[in-house]
């Protein structure tokens, strides 16, 4: 447990007892009761959607596919069934129980505005919400967070990271946390450093929203000890173990873990951000990529458990919740000649959770005949993503759809929102 | 008359942080003490535990062979050969991590003590734009290496020849999966499609796509998918050696090149023609994308947003990109364009430190021993820049927004605290403060270092104090 906090519970409650400063930031007690919860995960690296989300009755995905092809449902080592077209890679078992519950929807085919190949500008497009690279320093979640109307004294999202990323960069207030290992700041020197950032805007809100996330943390953890996480000392929050050939399920098992029960800790409080947003890895399979078993599939099924976790761990919560799931773009329809594939475009995206609207594929699937791909090579996309997260803001979050066509989603008027995403 | 706070900025902006006496060494002239950096063959790190990549990676080849002709004999005699698989990669990692744990503290030590700190800087600025990352198979063993003998010999010399040097380095090759990739007309795909019609043979594209938008012209560099898949084609037989196996030929972990992994024939890339010359063919791109406006661009970009701002003025990157152009990518004339620029020196403390930056800055202010064993790379990790571990080819972010985040700023300040705590009453924060900061130090930083409740608070406060996180 001690883990899980910057500074016991007791130290924290005669800081805030003793020192003005934290008084005024930590709030508790203003239940506004039910309230709706987004997770965002960004899939870095380019996830295979053809992998994923594998279109196994579609005559040319074998050929395509060759040695990495997934099985037909109900083939040994097959797809998990989601519609008898589509299934769902057989590392996603907690994904599949989902889908047969109603809580995951299934997008295929997608893409942002982003149409070229570069991870670093297609995660740019992504997350800011721009048709184009570089257009903006702020990103759509956190311009859309801006614009909800019930706004309270504390801050609407948390990445669980040391640093926020572009997409919940912007004017609303956020803030960043992620567990540390280093022993506690007394209160005589925090206050020191307190005073000694007042005149530095950034640092000293900086220093303001990083109290507060811990006082709700270190709350958390007083209310409910860590049950999954007891092994995890020695990888927390790094890079999973770095060298081996296959990457340790194990070693990306423990920070899934350890994230998605620091997001459920956060989210779980009436009180607490609305919105919490982290960081996946390891997507961009351009060897060896695997099929059933292999690299991808290890990294898959320690999300798959990851969001498992993070289910069990926001106990009632989750009905609340939808978790989305996406990445900036998708890869070749073909293997290439390294057992894995190249950077591509349409993709696959995933909306689960107790709030999901769910046990459906969306996608207006365009097939993989070679005159069907985009530019001979990709998966062509069909379905723009700001209409599914246009859809999840509106019908989520309540952002008007007035500023979803704005600030949110600049130029973007023509995409619009896909209704029905979440249970009424 | 120059700004007094030259020195601070020459010391912290251009270097590493400055020591105690380091200001008034580099008295009211920094360019005169960048200029004189740049004098001479860059700094070489030696040591008897750095081992050459070759040695590194053909250990490492070996290992891995034995473990898998282990696994195939397990399978057999076992139905356990899970376990078994798990115990023979650690030992991959067990043999990779002593390596990776020798360099960083080489470099570690390298930056603490150098005299030259600038060429320190771009040695680092270089290693991160040529980024490879220990989370892909034997990049832990060989990232260290990768620098030592790729980059660091070459930063003061032309960007054609560091290019060439690092795109034909064993490390880039397996980072980028370039040495398996094979042309799909070539010898090896005749006979692989005789022998094996279900395995696709052909290129992969990552390593002709990432030196194209990473390494050179940057993405919107004028370049097209078809420009990537021919260049890939052109780079098909860059590989590496290896005595058995499927590619077996060659000293095991050198780089060689395999013709009959190449793709016959010539290519057109950004609408020139190269003749099939084999391994000359892809020399020759690389040379013609050196030479390339974009990469001048793209590389003065950078460089000034590494140095000068975030945003890096018009005028400076114009400059640095006039004079890379003009000197055909002379990385010395580069770097004087950069700091003899006025606007380079306008802006106090406009960058905010990576961690790896502010680690280090500390170190050499401080004046603190780089022990051996793994306690040095503790703090990189807990600032959150594990050395040589971006994660992404693109390397490590250069803007503030990448970095500034609340939990990285309280974690900066934890080991803030923690340091002072471990120096106590050795250091007098009180009389360092004006010497690692010069005319940035603030009245603000002054004062509560003065009113500090012990050694170690103020030696706390100095270090985390505003001008201290930025350079």
């Amino acid at each position: 447990m001690a883990r899980m906090r910057r500074r016991d519970f007791l130290n924290l409650t005669a800081m805030a007892a003793g020192g003005a400063f934290l008084t005024a930031r930590v709030a508790f007690g203003n239940v506004s009761g039910r309230k709706a919860r987004l997770v965002v995960v960004i899939m870095r690296g380019a996830l295979d959607g053809l992998a994923a989300v594998p279109p196994y009755a579609d005559s040319d995905y074998a050929g395509l596919r060759r040695e990495v092809a997934l099985r037909a449902a109900g083939a040994p080592g097959g797809a998990l069934p989601l519609n008898g077209f589509f299934g769902l890679h057989p590392s996603l078992a907690f994904m599949q129980q989902c889908y047969a519950a109603r809580e995951l929807t299934v997008f295929h085919a997608v893409a942002s505005p982003y149409r070229d190949r570069s991870h670093f500008d297609g995660q740019d497009v992504l997350e800011s919400g721009s048709t184009r690279a570089h257009a903006s320093q702020t990103g759509w979640l956190n311009r859309a967070l801006a614009q909800i109307p019930d706004r309270r004294s504390g801050e609407l999202g948390v990445a669980l990271g040391q640093n926020v990323p572009l997409l919940m960069r912007g004017p609303a207030g956020v803030t960043s946390w992620s567990p540390s290992k280093m022993p506690a700041l007394d209160e005589d020197t925090l206050a020191r450093i307190t005073d000694l950032y007042a005149g530095d805007k950034l640092l000293s809100a900086r220093l303001a929203d990083a109290l507060q996330a811990d006082a709700i943390a270190a709350e958390d953890a007083a209310r409910s000890p860590p049950s999954t996480m007891v092994a995890t000392a020695d990888t927390k929050m790094e890079a999973p173990a770095a060298n081996l050939k296959a990457p340790l399920p194990q070693a990306y098992n423990a920070r899934y873990a350890e994230i998605t029960h620091a997001a459920a800790g956060f989210l779980r409080q009436d009180d607490g951000p609305k919105v919490a947003v982290f960081d996946t890895t390891g997507w961009d399979t351009h060897a060896n990529e695997g099929g059933a078993e292999g690299q991808l599939a290890g990294r898959l099924g320690a999300l798959d458990t990851g969001l498992a976790t993070l289910k069990q761990e926001l106990g009632p919560a989750w009905t609340d919740t939808a978790v989305l799931l996406v990445t900036e773009f998708g890869r070749t329809a073909a293997v290439n000649g390294t057992r894995g594939t190249d950077h591509g475009t349409g993709a696959a995206a995933f909306l689960l959770g107790g709030a999901v609207a769910g046990g459906r594929v969306v996608a207006d699937w365009p097939g993989l005949s070679s005159r069907a791909l985009y530019q001979g090579r990709d998966l062509a996309p069909t379905l723009d993503l700001r209409c599914v997260f246009k859809g999840v803001l509106e019908e989520h979050l309540g952002v008007p759809a007035r500023a979803l066509d704005a600030s949110v989603f600049p130029d973007s008027a023509a995409a619009k929102p896909l209704r029905g995403l979440i249970r009424s | 008359m120059l700004d007094p706070s030259t020195s601070a900025i020459a010391a912290n902006r251009f270097g590493l942080g400055a020591r105690p006496g380091d200001l008034a060494a580099i008295g009211a002239d920094g360019h005169d003490w960048l200029r004189a950096q740049l004098k001479g063959a860059p700094p070489v790190l030696a040591g008897a535990e750095l081992r050459s990549s070759t040695e590194i990676l053909a250990q490492g080849l070996k290992l891995r062979r034995e473990f898998q002709e282990a696994k195939k004999s397990e399978a057999r005699a076992s139905s356990d050969a899970g376990a078994t698989q798990k115990g023979d990669l650690e030992k991959v990692g067990q043999y990779l991590k002593p390596i990776y744990v020798s360099e960083v503290i080489a470099r570690f030590q390298e930056a603490t003590a150098t005299e030259r700190p600038f060429v320190e800087r771009v040695t680092q600025f270089w290693a991160n734009h040529f980024a490879v990352s220990i989370d892909k198979q034997f990049l832990a063993g060989l990232a260290g290496s990768f620098e030592r003998e790729a980059i660091r010999p070459r930063v003061l010399g032309s960007f054609s020849e560091l290019l060439l040097a690092v795109e034909s380095h064993p490390a880039m090759l397996l980072y980028l999966d370039n040495h398996l990739s094979v042309g799909p007309n070539s010898l090896a795909a005749q006979r692989g499609e005789r022998r094996q019609a279900q395995r696709r043979i052909g290129i992969n594209e990552n390593l002709a796509r990432e030196i194209m938008e990473l390494h050179t012209l940057g993405v919107g560099g004028g370049y097209t998918q078809t420009d990537v898949t021919a260049f890939a084609e052109v780079l098909t037989g860059w590989s590496i050696g290896d005595d058995r196996g499927r590619f077996a030929g060659g000293v095991p972990g050198q780089f060689m090149f395999r013709s009959e992994l190449h793709e016959p024939g010539a290519q057109g890339v950004l609408n020139t023609r190269y003749a099939d010359t084999g391994i000359g063919q892809g020399i020759a791109v690389l040379r013609d994308l050196a030479r390339q406006q974009a990469t001048a661009r793209f590389i003065a970009t950078k460089l000034v947003r590494h140095f000068v701002a975030d945003d890096p003025p018009a005028a400076v990157v114009g400059r640095v990109a006039g004079a890379f152009t003009a000197s055909e990518g002379d990385l010395p004339t580069v770097y004087r364009a950069l700091f003899e620029a006025s606007e380079s020196w306008l802006q106090p403390l406009s960058k905010f430190k990576t961690p790896s930056d502010y680690i280090v800055s500390a170190y050499r202010g401080l004046s603190l021993p780089v022990e051996a064993g793994k306690g040095p790379l503790l703090p990189f990790e807990l600032l959150g820049q594990r050395t040589w571990a971006p994660g992404s080819p693109a390397g490590w972010p250069d803007r503030g927004a990448d970095w500034d985040g609340a939990s990285a700023l309280i974690k900066r300040i934890e080991w803030a605290d923690a340091v002072g705590a471990r120096v106590g009453s050795r250091r007098d924060a009180a009389q360092l403060a004006p010497q690692l900061l010069g005319a940035n130090l603030s009245d603000a930083t002054r004062t509560a270092v003065a009113r500090a409740a012990s050694a170690a608070q103020a030696l706390t406060l100095l270090v985390a104090s505003p001008e201290f996180m930025r350079r």
